[in-house]
């Protein structure tokens, strides 16, 4: 199964609910964390794993051979991202607009084109407690995080529990880490900001079709107005996390809500039957 | 004309709550939301929308079912993914248009996308240009970007002296897009080991594109020794720290009121944020 922790609106606590809940079933089945928040991503330095792998995440980009170029100009007419630019006796190529589709390679009619691999970013996998950890890190200066995601993504294992943590926003690279998911958890605040994110997030997992439920944090910090947008909507209010400075101090020092409270264990462990149930009632009616 | 931009790394550190504030002190300003993809300015700002734009950008290929000789060509060469059963999956397709230029049977359309919608509006505290990007759109720079250039038109046009920019989390493609040529980037941060994280890649981007920046710590209180090593962390980066924000809960009793704080409550964390406008504006003129 996988479970993706997305929010809209940014810091409501999507890693403090994914690193506990990872840490809260490990005891009792296989269990996966990617994050793939990879321009900011911070599950490590709360599960603080040993690293075992790392490798560079890199797309094809285009290399020219000029020996064979012909200056025809087929390459920047059939890239669609104005990365190659053609003059009457030179190429310019501008490998980081370039998103690595390959068309200008193929369809050069001399054969001039070929392809080298651009790093974007680095992935590293390894372990922590009992959790498998995998996350990507996109290169200062790097604009797209979508390569780096589909990377983490590609080592998903299904035999287990997958906890799929995601950057803020409703934009292409959360999207792109949250589809395949069978559950999307949303983490809110009580607040206007994080109503106003959460319904942009209800929205996008509506559209991908993949049934969600609503995690408040710092419940008690503003007013009731997501409760009320949850209730009118019918999204599921699956878990409160009191606003309470001491969680927020736990967080500040990198230490994940399951160590420094354990009696938050069993919200995790019942957070999570609660989502399995609501799946398999899912899958009676849907069958 | 001055244009700042504030910009964080890590989400739900402050940004708007501070650029809202900053809306009500400084004069002569035009405000712009570059957090495209969850935009909650206007959430204190109250905008009163004078003029929408849609935002066409990039395309999405289609295939005509009728044409389709199901080859499977296209299914080879995409390398998003975006093509399965002979249908593409808007959400996977980046717009690329391999499959529109190798169909033997013409049988792909590439269509142009509606990736979003902008919007210049009256508030209050001056003229509002912001944006709400779509669902799973990937074009979330040259919406930036957009927004960016009619904020500078209005400015010019009335003469303001001032572009007071609230900018979008993380470090890829909106991020780069907002702080590109800026005079001054306001990094606030807060005192968590992923608040210290996030803040030194940002940091790198800005480096990175030679933009200056300087930093604030909010809720500097809630872990001293942490803010301590932000401090000394931006000493060796010869970056200065602005004046500090203590935590407290009032910004959320304002944000429910949907005031910036600074119109909210008279003392303590006002005086703190008036202090930082004062702190930015000296650093304004310097630069």
């Amino acid at each position: 199964m996988i479970i993706s922790i997305a929010s809209g609106k940014g810091g409501t606590g999507k890693t403090l609910v994914a690193t506990s809940l990872a840490l809260a079933l490990a005891k009792t089945r296989p269990v996966q964390l990617l994050d793939c928040d990879v321009e900011e991503p911070d599950a490590h330095i709360l599960l603080r794993p040993s690293f075992s792998h790392r490798q560079a995440v890199s797309i094809p980009v285009p290399k020219l051979d000029e020996g064979k170029c012909s200056y025809c100009g087929k390459c920047a007419e059939v890239c669609a991202y104005n990365a190659i630019a053609v003059f009457p006796e030179h190429v310019l190529i501008f490998p980081e607009l370039c998103h690595g589709c390959g068309a200008c390679s193929y369809l050069c009619p001399e054969e001039a084109l070929t392809e080298e691999d651009r790093e974007m970013g680095i992935l590293e996998i390894g372990q922590s407690n009992g959790v498998g950890f995998v996350h990507g890190r996109l290169n200062v200066g790097e604009a797209m995080p979508s390569p780096v995601i589909r990377e983490v993504k590609k080592h998903i294992n299904q035999n287990g529990l997958v906890i799929v943590d995601v950057a803020p926003g409703t934009f292409c690279p959360v999207v792109e880490s949250v589809k395949d998911s069978d559950f999307c958890l949303l983490v809110t605040e009580p607040t206007p900001f994080g109503l106003n994110d959460l319904a942009l997030a209800v929205d996008m997992v509506r559209k991908l079709d993949i049934p969600c439920g609503v995690v408040i944090n710092r419940d008690g910090a503003g007013d009731n107005k997501v409760e009320e947008y949850c209730r009118e909507r019918n999204v599921p209010i699956l878990l409160r996390i009191p606003l309470d400075i001491e969680i927020a101090r736990l967080y500040s020092q990198g230490i994940t809500l399951v160590e420094g409270k354990p009696q938050w264990r069993e919200a995790f462990v019942g957070l999570y039957s609660d989502i399995e149930q609501r799946l398999s009632a899912r899958t009676k009616m849907g069958g | 004309m001055k244009e700042i931009v504030v910009i964080s790394g890590k989400g739900g550190t402050g940004k708007t709550t501070i650029v809202a504030s900053l809306a009500a002190l400084a004069k002569s300003k035009v405000m712009v939301d570059c957090d495209v993809d969850a935009a909650d300015l206007n959430l204190l700002l109250h905008p009163i929308t004078q003029e929408e734009q849609e935002f066409w950008s990039g395309q999405k290929a289609v295939i005509d079912q009728e044409k389709c000789t199901q080859c499977g060509l296209c299914q080879d060469v995409c390398r998003f993914n975006a093509i399965s059963e002979f249908q593409v999956d808007p959400i996977s397709c980046e717009g690329c248009g391999f499959c529109y230029r190798i169909c033997p049977d013409e049988a792909v359309v590439m269509e142009e996308n509606l990736a979003g919608r902008w919007f210049v509006s009256e508030t209050r505290y001056g003229p509002l240009v912001h944006a709400r990007l779509g669902i799973a759109q990937e074009n979330s720079g040259k919406l930036v970007a957009t927004v960016r250039k009619q904020a500078k038109a209005i400015a010019e046009e009335q003469g303001l002296d001032l572009i007071l920019s609230d900018g979008p989390p993380g470090i890829g493609c909106p991020v780069i897009s907002s702080i590109s040529g800026v005079n001054l980037a306001v990094v606030v941060t807060e005192p968590t080991l992923s608040g210290i994280h996030d803040l030194e890649r940002v940091v790198s981007v800005c480096n990175h594109f030679n933009v200056p920046a300087m930093v604030c710590v909010n809720k500097y209180d809630l872990n001293e020794d942490n803010t301590r090593r932000i401090e000394d962390y931006c000493s060796t980066q010869s970056i200065d720290v602005a004046v500090q924000i203590p935590y407290d809960n009032v910004i959320t009793e304002a944000m429910v009121h949907g005031l910036p704080v600074v119109e909210y409550v008279e003392n303590g964390i006002s005086k703190q944020i008036e202090l930082l406008w004062e702190d930015i504006s000296r650093r304004l003129v310097n630069k």
